[in-house]
C-alpha cells in the first residue's frame, strides 16, 4: 500500500479523499492556489505545496507543478478528484512516465471515453445500446441539417469533448439546427479547445440513471448499483439518489451487465461511472463513461455500505477487489443534494464572497455532509461554487427526503447566496415524492423559472410559535436588565406577511405553551439568544427554524421559505394598520447588473429602441457568460457604463426612456 | 363634587380627542400615529403617568381665545421602557399642528427639569408645525427655555430626539442639541428655512424630502442618527436603542444578561484579513463576532460609512465601538468620519461607557477638498475626544495604523488601558511603498533597489512587532481569542478611575 499519496484537486474532494486516506493510513499532500490559501483541504492535509496562481490553468492544471509536487513530497500515487486533471490523459502519462501511480484508469481508457464519438462506438462495438445518431465529426451547419433530418427532430447537438452542459444545444427544426451548430462550436472553442460537434437522437421525458463500476487489475469488475440523476437544471445534477425509484431489478441487472462489458472492453480499472438516458418504456442507452470518481459517489457510497475512494486506492496499489458481484447488496436510500452560492430566484446567478456565518446540519448516520470549507472561507470566482454535498440515507425513500428536508433546515449560510430555498422546494415537490422524475423535471415544473412563491409552506403556525417563543424569551431577558425582575407580557401578535396572528404564551412544565385561537403548541427547545438556529420539539414533532433578528423583528428561515416577522404588542399590532407599505423604486426603467462580474459586450447606445428579449448586454461572472436581455420594449436613455468595466450587483448599466 | 368629576371627565375626555377626529384620521391617512398612539407603543403597556393633561394656553390674539384644547399641543409625562424610567413629550400634530405655545414649552420644560432631579432620560417625539404663531415672541422665548434645558442636561442625562413629523426654523435645534436624532422615512423632515424661502432666497427648487428628509440627514448632513421606515418601527428601535443607555452619567451602562460564553473562540476571524493588502474586508464581521450574541446596534449606518459607530454588550454591559471601515474608502480618516466618530466617542465618555476601537487606517484623507473643508480642525476633534476620554478604552489593531491617524485611534499614547493587534497589523509612518520613495528617493529610477528596499521596509514594519517591542502594543492576539481577551480586558478595567484636571471645559476644536 502507498505510503503517501497527492490529492491534485481542491475544495469538498479534496477534503474527502483525504479523510478516507487518513483512515487507511496514508499520509496525505494537498496541493494549492494562491486563491487556496488558507483552504480547509490544506489545514486537514498532512503537507501542503503552493502550486500557483490562482486561475486553475495556472494551478491545479498544470501537470508539470503536480509532477514537482509529487517529486518534492515523495508521493507515490495521485488522486485526481473529479474535474481538473481526472480526466486528462496525458496527466496520466505523465504521472506513469515519472513513476508515479494515477489512482484512476489507464490512459487508454480516459482518452477513449473521454471523447463521446469514440466512445459510443466502441460501447456499439461492445454490444452496449447506444442512441441513433451520427458519430462522426460533422463538418458545418449544412451538413449538421441535413444529419439532423436524418435523425428525426428533436436532435441533441454536442460537443465532442464537452461535458457538464457546455458546447450543448438541442434543435426542433432546421433553422435552430444551423444556428445551434455554430453555438455549440463555438462554446467547445472557448471551453474545450475542440470545436468538433456531433448529433444524435434527443429522448423525450428521459431519465438520467447511472450505474458505478469498480474494477482492479485483475480482471475483476463488478457494478455497485445505480444512481438517479434526472433532477438537473440545464444538464447540471441538482438532486441525486440511490437507487432510482424508477427501476426494477431486471433492468438494474441489464444496465449493470452492459456497464461491465463496456469497462471490460476498455480494459478498465478503478472507479467509473457509466451513464445512460433511460425512456419512459424503460430502454436504456448510453450517454457516456466517466472515468472518474463522480460528485454523487456518495449516495452509492450508503446503499452499497462501500467507501469508493478507498477501492479506488486499493485497486490503484495492486490489491484484488474485496468484492464480488454478489457480495453487493443494495440496501436503504440515499439522496443527495448539492448546495450552491447561487441566487434561484435571480436565475441561479453564481454568488461569490466571505461564508461569514456558515454552520452546516448536524452530521449523524443519517446525515453526511462533504464540504471543503467552513465558517470564513471564500467562494471565490476562480473555481465551482460549490459550497457542499449534503447527502442523507434511510431505510426508504420517503424517510431520506424527510432527513434530506430537516437539513436543508438546519443548513445557515450567511455571506453568499445559496439554493437552500430551491432545493427545499424540489425535495418538498408532490411529483418528486411519488419519484416521477424526468431529466425535465424542473423545466417541466418551473416554466417561468424559480419564483419566491414556488416554496410550498405547510405549516405557518410553527414559525409563528416559534417568533413568539424567542420575542417572548428576548422581551423577558430585556426586563431583567440589572437585576429587576418585571413581569413578560404573555400576549403578542404575530405579524408575518400580511397576516397577524395573535397568540398568548405561557410557560408549562417542561417548555413552553404558545396559543392561537383553540391551538396550543407545546414547544421546547434549548434555544439560547444569539443562537442561529431553533431545535425544538413543537407538539412532538421536530422543527429547525433559522431566526436572524433584523431591526426590530425578526428575519425567519424555515422549509426553505424566508418569513420576515415581527412580534408586536396587541396595542402596536392594531396600530400598524395606519402604516404605509413602502413601495420598492421601479427599478424596471433600468437594466441592473445581476451580480458582480465584467461588462463584455454592450449592444446598445443611447437612443436605440430596444424589443423584448433582444440582448443588451453580456457579463463574464464565474467564466460563464451571462446574456442580459431586454424585459420589454423601449428606448435607450443612457449608457452608465463601458465594456471592460467591473460592475458591482445592481449596478445600473443602462436607462430606458 | 359630582360636577367637578364630569368636568375632569369632560376635559380629559377633550384632551384625549386632541384636534378631533378629522385631524387625526388625517394624521392616519399620511401614515402617521397620534401623540398618545406613540407613547402607547414606545412605553410599556400601562406605564405612561400623564401629566399637564390640562394645561392651555393664555394666548387671546387672534381669536385664540376661542380655541382651546386641554394638553395645548403635547402629550407629557413619564413612564418606562422595559421597566426603566424615562421621560417623554410628543407633539400632537392635531392640535394646532402641534405649534408650540409658552404653555406647550412650559410642560416641556417641566418634565425636563423633573428628569434632572431624577436622572432619568428625556425622549421627545417632535411632529410640530413650529412656532404658534400666534404668539409671537412668547413662543420664541418657550423655544429657547427649551434650549437651555437641552444644554444643562447635555452629558448628565441621554436625550433622544424622534423625529415624526415636520421639524423646521427654530425647532429643528432643541433635537440639534440631544444626543440623538431618529428620524421616520418619507413622513419626517428637518431644515433651518423650508422650501418655499429657500426658493425667495436662491432661486433653488427643493422638495421638502429633498431638502430635509430622512434619507439625507442619514445620509448627507450627518444630523441624524438613524432612518427608520414608520412610526411603529421608529418606536420599537427606539426601545431596542434605550437598553443600551445608562439613565444618567453617574450610572454605570445597563447589564442585560447574557449566557454567550466569554471565551467564546471565533477561528474565522483568523482568515478575515486578506492576504491581498489591497483588498477589503468588512469590519462589522469583528464587531458581530466579538460582540454578546452577536447583537450590534450601529448609528450612522449610512453617514460617512469609512467609519462605523454603534453599542454592543461585552458580558451584558453596553460598549461603544469606533471602527475604522475598510470596505469603504480604504477607512481613511476625513472631514465627516472624524466628526461622527468625535461624537460618538464623547457620548460614551459623558455617560462611563467603555469604548472599544478597531483600527485598520491607512491614514488621513488627502486633498484640496479636505484641506479646504479644514480636515485640521476636524481631525483635531476625533484626536480631543479620545485623549480628553477617561472611560475604558480598549484598542484592537487589525490591519493598517499608519501615520497621526494610528495615533488618533486611540493609541497607548492617548491612554489607551488596553491596546491589541492582531499578527496582521502594520503600524507604521506609512504603507512601505510610499516611505520608501521618500528615504530612499534617490534610487526611485532603480525599479530594483526600490523593490528590495520596499521589501526590507515591509519586513521591519508591517508587523506588529516594533510596536509590541516599545510597549506601545500590551500584546498580539490569535484573532479567534479576540472576544476573550477584550472581555477580560473590560473586566479588568471595571473599576478604572481616572480624572482630567480641574478646568471650567476645555475648547475642543469646533
Amino acid at each position: 500500500m502507498f505510503k503517501k499519496i497527492l490529492i491534485a484537486n481542491r475544495g469538498e474532494i479534496a477534503c474527502r479523499v483525504i479523510r478516507t486516506a487518513k483512515q487507511m493510513g496514508i499520509k496525505t499532500v494537498a496541493v494549492y492556489s494562491d486563491a487556496d490559501a488558507e483552504a480547509l483541504h490544506v489545514k486537514q492535509a498532512d503537507e501542503a505545496i503552493h502550486i500557483g496562481p490562482s486561475a486553475s490553468a495556472e494551478s491545479y492544471l498544470r501537470i508539470d507543478k503536480i509532477l514537482d509536487a509529487c517529486k518534492a513530497t515523495g508521493a507515490e500515487a495521485v488522486h485526481p478528484g473529479y474535474g481538473f486533471l481526472s480526466e486528462n490523459q496525458a496527466f496520466s502519462q505523465a504521472l506513469a512516465d515519472a513513476g508515479i501511480t494515477f489512482i484512476g484508469p489507464k490512459a487508454h481508457a480516459i482518452d477513449v471515453m473521454g471523447d463521446k464519438i469514440q466512445s459510443k462506438k466502441l460501447a456499439a462495438d461492445a454490444g452496449v445500446n447506444t442512441i441513433p445518431g451520427y458519430t462522426e465529426v460533422i463538418e458545418g451547419p449544412e451538413q449538421a441539417v441535413k444529419i439532423a433530418k436524418d435523425i428525426g427532430y428533436p436532435v441533441m447537438l454536442k460537443a465532442s469533448a464537452g461535458g457538464g452542459g457546455k458546447g450543448m444545444r438541442v434543435v426542433y427544426n432546421d433553422e435552430e439546427c444551423a444556428d445551434g451548430f455554430e453555438r455549440a462550436t463555438n462554446e467547445a472553442v472557448t471551453s474545450f479547445g475542440d470545436g468538433r460537434v456531433f448529433a444524435e437522437k434527443f429522448i423525450e421525458e428521459p431519465h438520467h440513471i447511472e450505474i458505478q463500476i469498480i474494477a482492479d487489475t485483475h480482471g475483476n469488475t463488478v457494478y455497485l448499483g445505480e444512481r438517479e440523476c434526472s433532477i438537473q437544471r440545464r444538464h447540471q445534477k441538482v438532486i441525486e439518489e440511490a437507487p432510482s425509484p424508477f427501476l426494477d431489478e431486471a433492468t438494474r441487472q441489464a444496465m449493470g451487465a452492459q456497464a461491465v462489458a463496456l469497462a471490460e472492453a476498455v480494459d478498465y480499472c478503478s472507479a467509473g461511472t457509466v451513464e445512460f438516458v433511460v425512456d419512459a418504456n424503460k430502454n436504456f442507452y448510453f450517454l457516456e463513461m466517466n472515468t472518474r470518481l463522480q460528485v454523487e459517489h456518495p449516495v452509492t457510497e450508503l446503499i452499497t455500505n462501500q467507501d469508493l475512494v478507498e477501492l479506488m486506492i486499493r485497486v490503484a496499489a495492486g490489491e484484488v477487489l474485496p468484492l464480488t458481484q454478489s457480495d453487493v447488496k443494495l440496501t436503504g436510500w440515499a439522496m443527495e443534494a448539492r448546495v450552491y452560492a447561487e441566487d434561484p430566484f435571480r436565475n441561479f446567478l453564481p454568488s461569490i464572497g466571505r461564508l461569514h456565518s456558515y454552520q452546516p446540519p448536524q452530521e449523524s448516520e443519517h446525515v453526511r455532509v462533504d464540504s471543503g470549507i467552513v465558517e470564513g472561507s471564500e467562494v471565490s470566482m476562480f473555481y465551482d461554487p460549490m459550497i457542499a454535498k449534503l447527502v442523507t440515507y434511510a431505510p426508504t425513500r420517503d424517510e431520506a427526503i424527510d432527513h434530506l428536508l430537516h437539513a436543508l433546515d438546519a443548513y445557515y449560510i450567511r455571506g453568499v447566496s445559496h439554493n437552500i430555498s430551491f432545493l427545499s422546494a424540489l425535495a418538498d415537490h408532490p411529483r418528486f415524492r411519488s419519484g416521477n422524475l424526468t431529466t425535465n423535471f424542473i423545466a417541466d415544473e418551473y416554466p417561468d423559472g424559480f419564483r419566491a412563491e414556488d416554496v410550498p409552506q405547510s405549516e405557518p403556525l410553527i414559525p409563528v410559535a416559534v417568533a413568539t417563543y424567542v420575542h417572548y424569551r428576548q422581551q423577558q431577558r430585556a426586563l431583567e436588565t440589572n437585576g429587576h425582575a418585571h413581569r413578560t407580557p404573555n400576549e403578542w401578535v404575530v405579524v408575518t406577511g400580511d397576516t397577524q396572528y395573535p397568540v398568548y404564551i405561557a410557560p408549562d412544565e417542561d417548555g413552553y405553551a404558545i396559543t392561537h385561537e383553540d391551538t396550543v403548541y407545546r414547544l421546547q427547545t434549548d434555544w439560547q439568544p444569539g443562537d442561529a438556529l431553533v431545535h425544538a420539539t413543537i407538539n412532538g414533532a421536530r422543527a429547525t427554524i433559522q431566526v436572524d433578528p433584523y431591526r426590530s423583528g425578526y428575519q425567519l428561515f424555515y422549509q426553505g421559505r424566508s418569513l420576515p416577522t415581527q412580534v408586536l404588542t396587541p396595542i402596536a399590532a392594531e396600530l400598524s394598520a395606519h402604516m404605509i407599505e413602502k413601495i420598492a423604486p421601479d427599478m424596471s426603467k433600468f437594466l441592473l447588473s445581476p451580480m458582480p462580474g465584467l461588462l463584455v459586450t454592450l449592444t446598445v447606445k443611447p437612443g436605440d429602441e430596444v424589443k423584448a428579449g433582444q440582448e443588451l448586454a453580456v457579463i463574464e461572472a464565474m467564466k460563464m457568460e451571462n446574456s442580459l436581455r431586454a424585459l420589454e420594449d423601449g428606448v435607450v436613455e443612457s449608457v452608465n457604463a463601458a465594456v471592460g468595466d467591473s460592475l458591482d450587483v445592481d449596478q445600473i448599466i443602462v436607462e430606458f426612456a | 363634587m359630582q360636577n367637578v368629576k364630569q368636568e375632569l371627565l369632560d376635559r380629559e375626555a377633550a384632551a384625549r380627542m386632541g384636534g378631533g377626529e378629522r385631524r387625526i384620521d388625517v394624521q392616519h391617512a399620511k401614515g402617521k400615529l397620534t401623540a398618545r398612539e406613540r407613547l402607547d407603543v414606545l412605553l410599556d403597556e400601562g406605564s405612561f403617568e400623564e401629566w399637564d393633561m390640562l394645561v392651555e394656553h393664555r394666548n387671546s390674539d387672534f381669536g385664540m381665545e376661542e380655541q382651546k384644547i386641554p394638553g395645548d399641543g403635547v402629550v407629557t409625562g413619564y413612564g418606562h421602557i422595559n421597566g426603566r424610567l424615562v421621560f417623554v413629550f410628543s407633539h400632537d400634530f392635531t392640535v394646532f399642528g402641534g405649534g408650540l405655545s409658552e404653555a406647550h414649552a412650559e410642560k416641556i420644560c417641566k418634565i425636563m427639569d423633573q428628569a434632572m432631579k431624577v436622572g432619568a432620560p428625556v425622549i421627545g417625539l417632535n411632529d410640530s408645525g413650529g412656532a404658534r404663531i400666534q404668539e409671537g415672541v412668547a413662543s420664541l422665548g418657550g423655544y429657547a427655555e427649551i434650549f437651555q434645558r437641552n444644554v444643562l442636561a447635555s452629558g448628565v442625562i441621554p436625550q433622544l430626539s424622534l423625529i415624526m413629523g415636520p421639524c423646521a426654523g427654530g425647532a429643528v435645534y432643541s433635537p440639534a442639541m440631544t444626543d440623538f436624532i431618529f428620524m421616520v422615512r418619507d413622513s419626517s423632515y428637518m431644515f433651518v428655512t423650508g422650501p418655499d424661502v429657500v426658493k425667495t432666497v436662491t432661486q433653488e427648487v427643493v422638495s421638502p424630502e429633498e431638502l430635509g428628509g430622512a434619507s439625507i440627514h442619514n445620509s448627507k448632513s450627518g444630523v441624524a442618527d438613524l432612518g427608520l421606515d414608520n412610526d411603529i418601527e421608529t418606536l420599537l428601535m427606539t426601545r431596542q436603542f434605550f437598553g443600551y443607555l445608562p439613565s444618567n452619567n453617574t450610572e454605570r451602562p445597563p447589564v442585560r444578561p447574557t449566557s454567550d460564553p466569554i471565551d467564546r473562540e471565533e477561528p474565522s476571524l483568523d482568515t478575515l484579513i486578506p492576504s491581498d493588502p489591497a483588498k477589503p474586508y468588512d469590519i462589522r464581521e469583528v464587531i458581530m463576532k466579538v460582540a454578546d450574541e452577536g447583537e450590534f446596534f450601529e448609528t450612522q449606518p449610512d453617514y460617512a460609512k469609512n467609519i462605523v459607530v454603534g453599542y454592543i454588550r461585552m458580558q451584558g454591559s453596553t460598549v461603544g465601538v469606533v471602527a475604522n471601515q475598510p470596505l469603504v474608502l480604504a477607512g481613511t480618516l476625513d472631514i465627516d468620519s472624524s466628526k461622527k466618530a468625535a461624537r460618538f466617542v464623547r457620548f460614551c465618555d459623558a455617560f462611563n461607557i467603555p469604548i472599544l476601537t478597531l483600527v485598520d487606517v491607512p491614514g488621513f484623507m488627502p486633498g484640496t477638498v479636505q484641506e479646504y473643508g479644514g480636515i485640521i480642525k476636524h481631525g483635531a476633534k476625533l484626536l480631543y475626544a479620545y485623549a480628553e476620554c477617561t472611560v475604558p478604552k480598549v484598542t484592537l489593531i487589525t490591519r493598517k495604523a499608519y501615520g497621526g491617524a494610528y495615533d488618533v485611534m486611540a493609541s497607548k499614547h492617548l491612554r489607551g488601558d488596553v491596546n491589541l493587534a492582531w499578527p496582521s497589523a502594520e503600524i507604521a509612518v506609512m504603507g512601505a511603498k510610499g516611505a520608501v520613495e521618500i528615504i530612499f528617493r534617490k534610487d526611485i529610477g532603480d525599479a530594483d533597489k526600490i523593490a528590495a528596499r520596499t521589501e526590507e521596509y515591509q519586513q521591519k514594519f508591517a508587523t506588529p512587532f516594533v510596536a509590541a517591542s516599545r510597549g506601545y502594543i500590551d500584546a498580539v492576539i490569535e484573532p479567534r481569542t479576540t472576544r476573550a481577551k477584550i472581555c477580560r480586558s473590560l473586566e479588568m478595567l471595571a473599576d478604572k478611575q481616572l480624572e482630567n484636571p480641574w478646568r471650567k471645559h476645555g475648547n475642543i476644536p469646533l
